[in-house]
């Protein structure tokens, strides 16, 4: 018997992995949660029945939504992550001995209770004892915070689920109210090219510009994630993600990665021209 | 004691579709399959109920089945003696209200900040306004109810008026002593019509201000659309015990529709139903969010969120807290401003503002996460928009100078005259700033110099200036003075 887990990636697409074993299954208050071993990737978990995570792929997106921001703020100190009840930006963020503190705002407690106990590659971030967690609203959360993060992380669903709120343009003026003169926010920009993720991807993209100075948008390949190809958005008060880029400094504080280096830093803002050209017509 | 759990119409409905009724009679869409496009657009299953009148599903003007047994049921529901289905809004259940009770040349006492409807009505029957001064709050920009004490001295002038009509609660949920109203008019034997476009969660919620029944008023006009959970333009119009429900019938068969949509009696039943088995429930958890807005929002700072500490035992004499009304002048825009920068700058829609407040509508729909983005963007809003507190416009009263009854006015000879140059002049036409939607003047009114400043400001401040025939309202009509 052939258990397979499918996710239509468009009306017309769909995406399937064979299911060797269903790990977890839960309807919370915000989602549906479920995980699954799979023999491809490892642990799989798919929110509202859309693939958030694989064991295999998981670290190609970690590693760029933290790596690149960290490398060009010279001294993040204080991190607040939102989003990602998986733990794996966490533990990336984990690598840095200048971080003295980490504020993780995950809406579902379920789902970080979830991951904590069945995505153990992940979730080990939140054994680093600089981390708090809070289970609230992330806009609410940020409402009354000003001058606080030196660097924001918003590891978001897709608009479509409970990460809708991280999408508005009330969520980015609050980041941007939250962090500090020299602040940064790194955000999980969609993808191009599918219309669905497109028109997201751009909604976001015009949304962030006209709450910071400076917004660039870099891409990666993760390969469970529709069509693939999978962008970022760095935005700052100050910071310019290539001109501030200190690779030496980043050297130096040895950090292990799989995806991320940092000729692949500069590499990564480069866009393809059906981007670019998507980007420019906002 | 009739059965809440009862829907007549909808159960009735349902029963028709299963049966597979074969229809040759109106409508012609036959089910939805005449109009393809309009059956994928609604959906095969609304379609399929919208139906004519017939023997089996009743008649809405001449009521002996279910729609009888539908209206008795919401009846009881309201504490009503008598209950009708309305389905021309709750502009209709109005003129029902007003048609049945004050004929050409008698009185009506009212407050000025009523719905243009009212006014409407009575153009339509020919009766004389006598406005009640409602009184006003500095502090907040709007008007509040009507005094008891200026109700009584209104009532002593015109000994000869046949009804009081009281709004049960304003816009911004402010109600007047209704109780109190009652007894005075009713001890000069006068009705009391009550306007409950907003307040038709008032008899089925706990700890909510008194619904018009509740207090012994004769007839009240109820917006089920509005926090009742029913289709637009659907409403109720509520009698009590002595007012003569079939005559009432009458005067609402003369400008009510003989094809009433089944779709809205429908929803009208459903809703009646839901209301009545978990209206507690629904009420306390709507109640719950205002208040969790309200405390939100006064921490952001400059937004002043009020709920019953305005309440001071007379022009306010309670507070509907399901409401969110929120003052603007600590932040220096006027409502208006917050609700179009709402609107462009962050997708989202709230129910008006005016110039110095602005109303988000809060009901059993909204979920948390709304209520959260509402309240990010006010913060925001007050970030990147805020001017410091207003030296803004207040709200101003101006008293109506009626110089005509509005039918005669409204029929009389009329000549267009540039807006600017027509102080002086008795207007033919209304005019009024939207929002709030408040007459400013009505047919029969003299045309001041005040009211014409009030007009420009409002204009600067963003709002729409409506009713003239003149849309861009640069010109009014004004009476020739010729008969």
């Amino acid at each position: 018997m052939a258990f397979w887990f499918m996710e239509n990636h468009t009306d017309n697409v769909v995406m399937s992995i064979k299911v060797k074993e269903q790990v977890y299954s839960e309807q919370s208050e915000y989602q549906r949660i479920d995980i699954f071993e799979s023999e491809e990737f490892g642990r799989v978990l798919a929110l509202d029945g859309i693939i958030n995570l694989t064991e295999k792929d998981e670290f190609i997106y970690h590693e760029m939504i933290t790596h690149v921001p960290m490398a060009v703020h010279p001294n993040p100190e204080h991190v607040l992550v939102v989003g990602a009840g998986d733990g794996g930006a966490l533990r990336e963020l984990g690598k840095y001995q200048s971080v003295q503190h980490i504020d993780l705002v995950e809406i579902d407690a379920a789902l970080v209770a979830a991951c904590r106990k069945y995505l153990p590659t992940t979730a080990i971030g939140y054994q680093d004892e600089r981390v708090t967690v809070h289970n609230r609203d992330g806009l609410r959360f940020l409402r009354r915070l000003e001058d606080v993060y030196d660097l924001i992380i918003v590891d978001s669903t897709d608009p479509a689920g409970p990460g809708e709120i991280l999408f508005t343009k009330e969520f980015y003026g609050s980041c941007y109210k939250a962090l500090k003169q020299d602040g940064i926010m790194v955000n999980q920009h969609e993808s191009p090219f599918y219309s669905y993720e497109s028109a997201a991807m751009m909604r976001s993209y015009r949304r962030i510009r006209s709450a910071f100075p400076v917004l660039r948008v870099y891409q990666a390949h993760i390969p469970s994630y529709p069509s693939g190809h999978w962008l970022f958005g760095f935005a700052s008060k100050k910071y310019d993600p290539l001109k501030d880029f200190d690779e030496k400094r980043w050297l130096a504080q040895g950090i292990q990665t799989r995806y991320y280096n940092t000729d692949l830093h500069r590499g990564t803002f480069c866009l393809p021209t059906y981007v670019r050209a998507l980007l420019e017509s906002e | 004691m009739k059965d809440q759990n009862r829907a007549p119409v909808y159960e009735a409905l349902e029963n028709m579709r299963n049966t597979k009724l074969v229809p040759f009679d109106v409508p012609g869409h036959k089910r939805g399959k005449g109009n393809p496009a309009l059956t994928q657009f609604l959906g095969e299953k609304c379609m399929s109920v919208d139906v004519n009148s017939t023997k089996y599903l009743d008649s809405l003007g001449h009521p002996t089945g279910i729609i009888k047994e539908g209206e008795e049921i919401a009846a009881e529901a309201f504490g009503a003696s008598h209950a009708f289905f309305m389905v021309g809004g709750t502009t209709s259940s109005i003129q029902g209200m007003i048609l049945s009770s004050v004929r050409k040349g008698e009185k009506l006492i009212l407050p000025r900040n009523v719905h243009q409807s009212i006014i409407n009505a009575l153009v339509l029957s020919g009766a004389i306004p006598v406005y009640v001064n409602p009184q006003s709050s500095q502090r907040l920009g709007i008007a509040l109810g009507m005094s008891l004490d200026d109700v009584r001295d209104t009532i002593k002038a015109n000994p000869d008026a046949k009804a009081v009509f009281v709004n049960n609660p304003t816009y911004y949920g402010i109600c007047s002593n209704l109780r109190g109203i009652v007894e005075l008019a009713h001890s000069h034997g006068m009705r009391v019509l009550v306007d409950e476009a907003h307040g038709a969660h008032f008899s089925f919620g706990k700890g909510l201000p008194l619904s018009a029944m509740q207090a012994g008023a004769d007839m009240s006009s109820v917006s089920m659309h509005k926090s009742g959970g029913s289709l637009t333009q659907s409403s109720f119009l509520l009698m009590g015990e002595h007012v003569n429900a079939d005559y009432v019938r009458q005067i609402v068969n003369l400008t009510q529709t003989t094809s009433a949509s089944y779709l809205l009696l429908a929803s009208l039943d459903i809703s009646r139903r839901t209301l009545a088995l978990s209206g507690q429930e629904i009420f306390e958890k709507v109640k719950g969010f205002s208040q969790y807005a309200r405390e939100e929002i006064n921490a952001i700072g400059d937004y002043y969120a009020y709920s019953d500490e305005i309440i001071n035992g007379d022009s306010v004499f309670d507070f509907d807290a399901t409401k969110l009304s929120v003052n603007t002048y600590g932040l220096g825009l006027a409502g208006i401003e917050v609700h179009d920068l709402l609107h462009d700058e962050y997708d989202i829609q709230i129910e008006f503002g005016d110039l110095g407040n602005f109303l988000a509508y809060i009901s059993i729909g909204d979920k948390t996460k709304n209520l959260e983005r509402l309240i990010g963007a006010l913060a925001e809003i007050r970030r990147l928009y805020r001017r410091g507190p207003s030296a803004a416009i207040r709200y101003e009263y101006l008293a109506p100078q009626v110089a005509l009854p509005p039918q005669e006015a409204f029929y009389s000879p009329r000549r267009s005259v540039p807006l600017d140059q027509s102080a002086g002049e008795i207007c033919s036409e209304f005019l009024m700033t939207y929002p709030p939607g408040i007459p400013i003047l009505a047919p029969g009114e003299r045309i001041t110099q005040d009211i014409l400043d009030y007009i420009r400001s409002s204009r600067e401040a963003g709002c729409v200036i409506t009713g003239p025939a003149d849309l861009e309202a640069d010109r009014i009509n004004i009476l020739t003075g010729e008969a």
